[in-house]
């Protein structure tokens, strides 16, 4: 302590220097600018949507756009009570169907991303390229493939038949996102339990999971995704029957031929949001750095 | 507490060629021993301490504890406890919850855990840090909680790996003496591995060295410092290293310098029957002591001292033959002469005379 104090005396403060952290008035200026910027072009669309839920389908594209034109919210009313098709069953649907995704993607990927990252065995090469290869097929091939598949399981037009096809998309790419987390977790972590008494599921399920939260969170934030905002394969897999639709599927409602309800189709846009909002709501708690810090010596 | 038994264990790692990081070992550690396991850098230490963790498989041999053989029991049913180099502390739990893991993985009551930890703690002064989090720890702290997690489940052997190598020099000594002395007191079959020569010396009751996987001598420290097996032993066991020179043999002893240092009887016996004309002769340097001019010995020119206080290290050229051999003297530090002079320089007592083979590097003297 005394050494650092006589030599930070013994510097001598030969002129006024500006601290790195600090930036001129004008660069400050451009800098917020600039940022402000991104923002609106960030928000503003979500924001226009936002104003045009409240307009009845007639105001929402008009010559001269106005913020408020006959608001109201009765394009939410009337979608929450039904008169457009089933909403609310959609909705359960998409919430079961993106949820039961999350979790058996989350689960599958964890397990075999961890696989990967700490046990060597034969075709560990060829299981990852596989399944970075399998990412390369665009949807449109994939669905006839796909829908014989479930034909001959005889899961064709069921909910966990959907969650089943999400996951072919959703767990190689979770699987690698985990392993590379994993990778960065030390392994004489891993070692110290063993010796510590756990077995290896023990190892993996009390010690890696807890310390993979954040990768875990942004895994099940995108299994999440994929599972809620798809069309293509809802709308192929799933019966044809209104109650059993997806939210994505059935918002296709308010698109007919000659004429878009906007005003209706806003609001719904916003209610299909909500869930996902409050997902990564969720999930951005365990979106913190350094949890397995400390564990060695730093 | 149990004793322990390598029975010609190897550790083999398949590449090309393949690595035999741990070749045939043999060892027998009785109970309540403190045995250090040094040598240089990758040989093979770790990998034997592994093995006897469970955490690394035994391709050859077995590997006993307390008599039983474990070679194929996994981790978690040998009864030890280890301590990384790295600590290896679990980072999303509490100090507390660290040292209380493996007791509450087994079962033992929450009063009992609290209780056996809160002792641990008081031991090695943890007291205050129960509540924080490893990261909010010191690199000395973090070694303690590493310390005080494997004394908390009170195994049968302790096996420790390098756990020092991340302090500081003033803690590393401290915390050496602590961790003998908490040996001596728990009275644990220890296992320690360090590549740092004093620890070995200072720590173990029994000291094993290796190189290269292969066991090159097992003892005390005493008598692996006065009597090492072979030249490579006596190489790596002292600091300053010993003088180790291949030196022409006559029939009345080592030829260096321009004086013949008599050998002892048996080993003059050794050599000729291998028909030797050279051998390493060993001499460590506290076994060297500068003379005045009118006595017999070798000519150095000082090429750099090094003062320790109490003593003083003085490295000098000595022509052995037709090359210039550097030899380490250690001298009284306050008397030490200057770079450059020309010193004499004599072997201080015959008895203190190290030969080995110069090809083999066995011990040719008694
Ligand atoms: N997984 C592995 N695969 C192949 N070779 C290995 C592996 N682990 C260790 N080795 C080799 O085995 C030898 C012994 O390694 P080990 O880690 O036991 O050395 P060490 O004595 O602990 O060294 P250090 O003092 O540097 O820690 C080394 O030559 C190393 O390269
Ligand atoms: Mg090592």
């Amino acid at each position: 302590m005394t050494v650092e104090a006589a030599s930070l005396k013994a510097v001598p403060a030969t002129r006024p220097q500006r601290k790195r952290s600090e930036r001129s008035k004008a660069a400050s200026i451009a800098l917020h600018a600039a940022l402000v910027i991104a923002s609106l072009i960030a928000v503003f669309p979500v924001f226009w949507v936002l104003v045009t839920s409240f307009k009845p389908d007639a105001r929402a594209v008009e010559t001269t756009p106005t913020l408020f034109n006959e608001s109201s919210v009765d394009n939410y009313v009337r979608i929450l009570s039904g008169d457009k098709g089933d909403f609310l069953a959609w909705f359960g649907n998409s919430v079961l169907i993106a949820l039961m995704t999350t979790v058996i993607a989350v689960f599958l990927s964890a397990t075999t991303g961890y696989a990967a990252s700490r046990f060597r065995f034969p075709g560990k090469r060829s299981l990852m390229l596989s399944f970075l290869v399998v990412q390369m097929f665009p949807f449109a091939v994939l669905i006839v493939p796909l829908y014989n598949i479930l034909l001959a399981l005889g899961l064709q037009g069921t909910s966990f038949g959907l969650v089943l096809v999400y996951c072919t998309t959703a767990v190689p790419f979770c699987t690698y996102m985990l392993k590379g987390y994993f990778d960065t977790i030390p392994t004489d972590i891993d070692e110290a339990g063993r010796v510590d008494g756990l077995s290896p599921f023990g190892v993996f399920w009390r010690l890696v999971m807890p310390l993979a939260r954040p990768g875990l969170a942004v895994t099940a934030f995108y299994a999440f995704l994929t599972a809620w905002g798809e069309v293509a394969f809802a709308s192929a897999f799933l019966s044809a029957a209104d109650e059993s639709k997806t939210l994505a599927v059935g918002l296709q409602v308010f698109v007919q031929q000659n004429r878009t309800e906007w005003g209706h189709l806003a609001a719904a846009s916003i209610l299909v949001a909500v869930p996902a909002i409050a997902v990564f709501y969720l999930v951005q708690r365990f979106l913190v750095t350094g949890l397995s810090s400390g564990a060695v010596k730093g | 507490m149990a004793e322990v038994a390598y029975v010609k264990a190897s550790r083999i790692f398949s590449g090309n060629p393949p690595v035999r990081a741990v070749d045939e070992l043999s060892l027998d550690v009785s109970d309540g021993e403190f045995l250090v396991l040094v040598g240089p850098s990758g040989s093979g230490k770790s990998t034997a301490l592994r093995m006897l963790a469970g955490l690394e498989d035994v391709d050859e041999g077995a590997i006993k504890i307390g008599g039983k053989d474990v070679t194929n029991v996994p981790p978690k049913g040998r009864d030890i406890a280890m301590v990384f180099q790295s600590y290896a502390l679990y980072p999303h739990m509490t100090v507390a919850e660290n040292m209380g893991f493996a007791l509450k993985l087994r079962g033992v009551n929450k009063a009992e855990i609290k209780e056996k930890v809160a002792e641990a703690a008081k031991m090695l002064d943890l007291t205050k840090y129960l509540e924080r989090k490893p990261k909010a720890l010191s690199g000395g702290q973090r070694q303690r909680v590493a310390m005080g997690r494997a004394i908390v489940r009170e195994p049968s052997v302790f096996l420790m790996d390098e756990p020092l190598s991340n302090l500081d020099a003033k803690l590393r000594v401290e915390t050496r003496a602590n961790i003998a002395a908490l040996q001596q007191r728990l009275g644990t079959t220890t296992i320690y591995v360090t590549h740092d020569q004093v620890e070995a010396m200072t720590m173990g009751h029994r000291v094993a060295v290796l190189k290269d996987g292969l066991l090159q001598q097992c003892d005390t420290p005493r008598a692996l410092y006065d009597k090492p097996a072979n030249a490579f032993v006596a190489g790596f066991m002292g600091s300053p290293a010993m003088n180790l020179k291949t030196v022409p043999l006559t029939s009345e002893g080592a030829k260096l310098d321009g004086i013949v240092v008599p050998l002892e009887r048996h080993a003059m016996d050794t050599a000729s029957a291998e028909g030797l004309n050279e051998v390493t002769f060993g001499i460590r340097p506290e076994s060297l002591a500068l003379v005045g001019s009118q006595h017999h010995g070798m000519e150095m020119t000082v090429e750099l001292v090094e003062e320790l206080g109490a003593d003083a290290l003085v490295h000098g050229a000595v022509r052995i033959g037709a090359s210039s051999e550097r030899f380490v003297v250690r001298v009284d530090g306050r008397t030490p002469p200057t770079l450059g002079q020309t010193v004499k320089v004599a072997v201080r007592d015959a008895t203190e005379i190290h030969l080995f083979h110069p090809e083999s590097g066995f011990r040719l003297t008694n």
